[in-house]
């Protein structure tokens, strides 16, 4: 018998743990897919539902989400597209690939975001007259980190039915108050556009805003820069290199 | 039966592995911030903790010495992969807020110092036990920090509200350097300072003693 030192007896041992050990791993990870595949889906869901103010009733994800329609864009001429696949298509991988993407340049990239993808998904939420609720997705830089949420505008394209960020690393308690109900409440009923549709005026001021001012929106205290990225998200995103042109023929019903 | 219970209690406090041995600290400040992510974190690092022991004492006698190290390391890290695919699956938001220190399991000084000190020289069940007592060890201090981070940073316990923030409407200007990591440092600090001031003998001896003044 070898000695447990042995060279033989080393790799033995080092090919036998390696054996069990990638039998369990791999084993783990391929019964537990389904379910992961399953709440990351789920997560998406319900961050939709949660910016487009959708009750969710007993946590059926599927039942509230029935009633939105998931659809492709193209950002370059605001029209519908069938392009890519939806229930494939990755927004955040295609804005990373050049082939699917366009670099912005420093005047148009406001939000810090440097490529845009040339097509993005938007949720719509039909009601029995017609259009209730368009959910765009929004992304921008903050202070320490990029902020991904949603913004819902009502049917008439312009008042904000809901807003909110899913993901994000700002500083807890002054820039992480961006998750704070109350101030996501602040939103709900302000415009977006001025006179002019193309020129987003909704953003975040310093202080609190007053109750008759239709864009203007709480500052977070303390949180400075945290405050400017998102007043330059949502008025990139609303903007002409973001989904102004689509909500205009949107509104022209030829989108 | 009374040493299998020593081995599980003592690293509790007599020996515990943060404050005595001061391991394992990095993720006691990265996951301290809200208790029910604390109450996770410290299942999953007993749990690593209690089978890598087990396994690693279950061979300990196949194992040539010159690579022991890599077989622990082997071992620890299938148990935290394992234990991080769990979590993704059912525990999909607090495993979101873990991130990566699920995996940062695997460098966590605790495991691989049990491993290595007391599952290579002792049978599996004690081994075992010592897993889950150090394990314990550590969730006691982390559920100490997270308890006052939680309370005192965002005015609420385990989710609820216990301290009406005034952003919310309320009385209370939260704390916010006890959101932030650092502040784990004050609060393990003062947690060895107690458990010193009640077990005299973890007093460490002075490295050096100031001299007089001359002259």
């Amino acid at each position: 018998m070898a000695s447990k030192d042995s060279v033989s007896r080393t790799v033995m041992v080092a090919l036998a743990l390696c054996v069990v050990c990638s039998v369990v791993v791999s084993t783990a990870a391929v019964v537990l897919k389904d379910k992961q595949v399953a709440n990351a889906a789920n997560e998406k869901k319900a961050n939709i539902l949660a910016a487009a103010g959708i009750e969710v009733v007993n946590g059926d994800l599927d039942a509230a989400f029935a009633k939105v329609t998931p659809k492709l864009v193209d950002m370059a001429t605001g029209a519908y597209t069938e392009a890519a696949d939806i229930a494939t298509y990755d927004d955040r991988k295609a804005a990373k690939d050049p082939a699917m993407s366009t670099t912005l340049t420093a005047e148009q990239d406001i939000a810090s975001i440097r490529r845009q993808a040339n097509l993005r998904t938007i949720y719509l939420v039909e009601g029995d007259n017609g259009l209730e609720k368009v959910i765009l997705p929004v992304h921008g830089y903050g202070l320490w980190s990029t902020l991904y949420g949603f913004i819902a505008l009502e049917g008439d394209l312009n008042t904000v039915a809901g807003f909110g960020f899913y993901s994000h690393a700002e500083t807890p308690g002054l820039g992480g108050e961006v998750d704070n109900p109350r101030w996501k409440a602040v939103w709900n009923g302000k415009q977006v556009f001025g006179a002019d549709a193309t020129q987003p005026m909704i953003g975040l001021i310093k202080g609190k805003a007053t109750a008759e001012s239709k864009h203007d929106i709480d500052g977070l205290a303390g949180a400075t820069l945290t405050s400017n990225g998102v007043t330059n998200l949502v008025r990139f995103w609303m903007g002409k290199d973001g989904f102004a042109p689509f909500l205009a023929n949107l509104k022209a019903g030829e989108a | 039966m009374s040493k299998t219970k020593d081995i599980l209690i003592s690293p509790i406090f007599a020996n515990n592995p943060i404050a005595l041995q001061i391991l394992g600290v990095c993720s006691a400040l990265a996951v301290t911030s809200s208790l029910s992510v604390t109450i996770v974190m410290c299942i999953a690092l007993t749990t690593v903790t209690a089978f890598s022991n087990l396994f690693i004492s279950i061979i300990r006698e196949q194992v040539p010495s010159n690579i022991r190290i890599i077989v622990q390391m082997t071992i620890i890290a299938s148990l935290v992969i394992v234990v991080d695919q769990v979590l993704k699956a059912y525990a999909y938001d607090v495993s979101k807020q873990l991130s990566v220190f699920v995996g940062l399991i695997i460098t966590n000084c605790i495991v691989m110092g049990r491993a290595e000190a007391f599952a290579m020289q002792n049978p599996p069940l004690p081994s075992f036990m010592d897993g889950i007592g150090n394990g314990l060890g550590y969730s006691v201090v982390l559920l100490f920090v997270a308890f006052l981070r939680e309370l005192f940073g965002s005015g609420t316990l385990f989710g609820f509200e216990i301290l009406p923030l005034v952003t919310n409407g309320g009385w209370y200007y939260s704390n916010g350097m006890m959101l932030l990591p650092p502040s784990a440092f004050f609060v393990i600090g003062g947690f060895i300072w107690l458990l010193r001031t009640w077990k005299i003998d973890q007093v460490e001896k002075a490295d050096f003693t100031l001299a007089k003044h001359t002259k």
